[in-house]
């Protein structure tokens, strides 16, 4: 599987000019925004599907407009909010920092090799930081406070209970998500995705000898973003939403984007940490491509199981987090420091 | 006893990606009608005898059998400059409140000259609350949407005998 792999990362002789950055975080942005509009039709659909129905099919040819519609419909709705709030600038700004920390996190994530387009060089990431997983990890966890903030200044005891059930469900997975990774980041030697992407190329994905911590991995991932199973902050059909039942119209809509982008975020890690990345072992230069690909089937298994899992207790949760999920994935990185040490 | 759980989990995935291929089973409303039931009680019909006369008399034992009072008849007398029914009196005014309607079908059984029947027309949406209330003309016209109706002869249920003798 050795092949030139400097000719895949274009060496950059010159650092990437900042314009082309900003350029490039918009395009980002812009995709991302799409992927999510999106998103929101696809799993519909493929939910649909799941279920033997069609799923949205009207607005439009295959429902394509749907996005739009429900956009419209959630910008044109009336924002109402909970009377006497005490800090009405936290209540506005809880969802944005919630989306804005959701896109932010996206902005590591290796998604081509890079190209020299008429001599100025091009990433294949917005920013390219040599601890790019630990920002990640980071920028996740900031994401949290807008929940906790949203759910604590909506001035209701529903939403704080469900801030916290919300809180204590992302800081409990966070965990076992963080340490289910080391061990890839043992195997490659470095926080750097794109050093993480180069080291699977030089030897195998590691989903082959990451299993474990890629299975604790996808199940920590799913929690962490809150989706079904472990969709408890927003149990739709027993409890009706958590930290965002005081938030409408796009409010609540930044919220739900904050949860997409986050689920594609998880996705395109767990695409960087375990299945190689933009990198595929015939036909390097479809980068974002394969990217999206790979991507694509990743979302499609979050619905997947969203159509087939049954949602869990809390207690069963916190059980799966702490008691399952966290010592294996502790063992999984102290068994895999061994072997890195040994072999 | 994590393994059991991993197989229960992906039993349960396996199940689901099955149905993906299976199709779908949603009925495409607006587009395709599915026929109804022969005996479907849909909107009322007023029915009028061969040589033209109306069958109704203004006996008004159908606004006294609904369960719901939303039929109100106003009779007259026939004359014979002005002969409406085949019996002495007609129904002046006949009109059906069909948003307080329930279709069950009462009237038809308290008509002694199976004057009032119901049909199998069931898309009775309008934008007022008003023109639900269908008066006599509407009752006594041919529906306007055509409802499909599967065939009697698929169902144990005789054809009810004002459907084939009028």
């Amino acid at each position: 599987m050795t092949l030139p792999l400097a000719q895949l990362l274009v060496v950059a002789p010159k650092r990437e000019v900042w314009w082309i950055g900003a350029i490039e975080a918009l395009v980002i942005l812009m995709a991302l925004l799409l992927t999510f509009a999106f998103m929101t039709l696809i799993e519909r659909k493929v939910l649909g599907r799941l279920q033997l129905r069609y799923g949205p099919n009207r607005a439009g040819p295959f429902g394509v407009i749907q996005p739009f519609a429900d956009l419209i419909k959630l910008v044109r709705k009336a924002p109402f909010q909970p009377d006497r709030l005490i800090h009405p600038a936290l209540y506005l700004g809880a969802p944005v920092l919630s989306a804005t920390m959701a896109f932010l996190a996206f902005s590591v994530i290796p998604w081509g090799g890079g190209w020299e387009l008429f001599g100025y060089q091009i990433d294949g990431q917005v920013v390219n930081v040599p601890i790019s997983l630990v920002v990640v990890f980071a920028i996740g966890s900031i994401s949290t406070y807008g929940v906790l903030i949203g759910g604590w200044v909506s001035e209701s005891k529903f939403a704080l209970l469900g801030a916290m059930r919300t809180g204590a469900q992302l800081v409990s997975y966070e965990v076992a998500l963080a340490l289910s990774v080391l061990g890839v980041v043992l195997m490659a030697r470095s926080l750097s995705l794109t050093e993480i992407v180069a080291a699977q190329h030089r030897t195998i994905w590691y989903i082959v000898p990451q299993i474990v911590g890629f299975g604790c991995f996808a199940i920590a991932g799913v929690a962490e973003v809150g989706r079904a199973p472990f969709d408890l902050p927003e149990a739709e059909q027993e409890i009706v939403a958590g930290y965002h039942v005081e938030y409408s119209g796009m409010r609540w809509g930044l919220f739900q984007i904050a949860e997409y982008v986050h689920m594609i975020t998880v996705s395109a890690l767990m695409v960087t940490l375990f299945f190689g990345g933009w990198l595929f072992p015939v036909l390097h230069r479809f980068g974002p491509i394969w990217f999206l690909l790979k991507l694509a089937i990743v979302l499609f298994c979050f619905i997947w199981a969203r159509a087939s899992l049954p949602r869990l207790r809390y207690d069963q949760l916190m059980n799966l987090g702490w008691k399952v999920l966290l010592p294996i994935a502790t063992l999984n990185a102290v068994a895999t420091a061994f072997f890195v040490v040994l072999v | 006893m994590i393994g059991s759980t991993l197989i229960s989990v992906g039993r349960s995935l396996g199940v689901t990606l099955k149905q993906i291929f299976r199709g779908t089973v949603t009925e495409q409303y607006p587009e395709y009608k599915r026929p109804v039931y022969p005996r479907f009680r849909g909107r009322h019909r007023l029915n009028l005898h061969e040589n033209g006369l109306e069958k109704c008399v203004g006996c008004s034992l159908c606004a006294a059998a609904c369960p719901v009072d939303c039929i109100r008849v106003v009779a007259a007398e026939n004359s014979a400059d002005n002969r409406v029914s085949a019996g002495e009196r007609y129904a002046r005014i006949y009109e059906i409140n069909l948003s307080r309607c329930i279709f069950c079908g009462y009237c038809e059984l308290a008509c002694p000259f199976d004057a009032i029947t119901l049909g199998n027309d069931y898309e009775l949406s309008e934008y007022s609350r008003s023109d639900l209330i269908y008066t006599k003309d509407m009752l006594l016209a041919e529906p306007i949407k055509r409802t499909p109706v599967a065939d009697a002869a698929l169902y144990d249920t005789p054809t009810p005998y004002y459907r084939t003798d009028s």
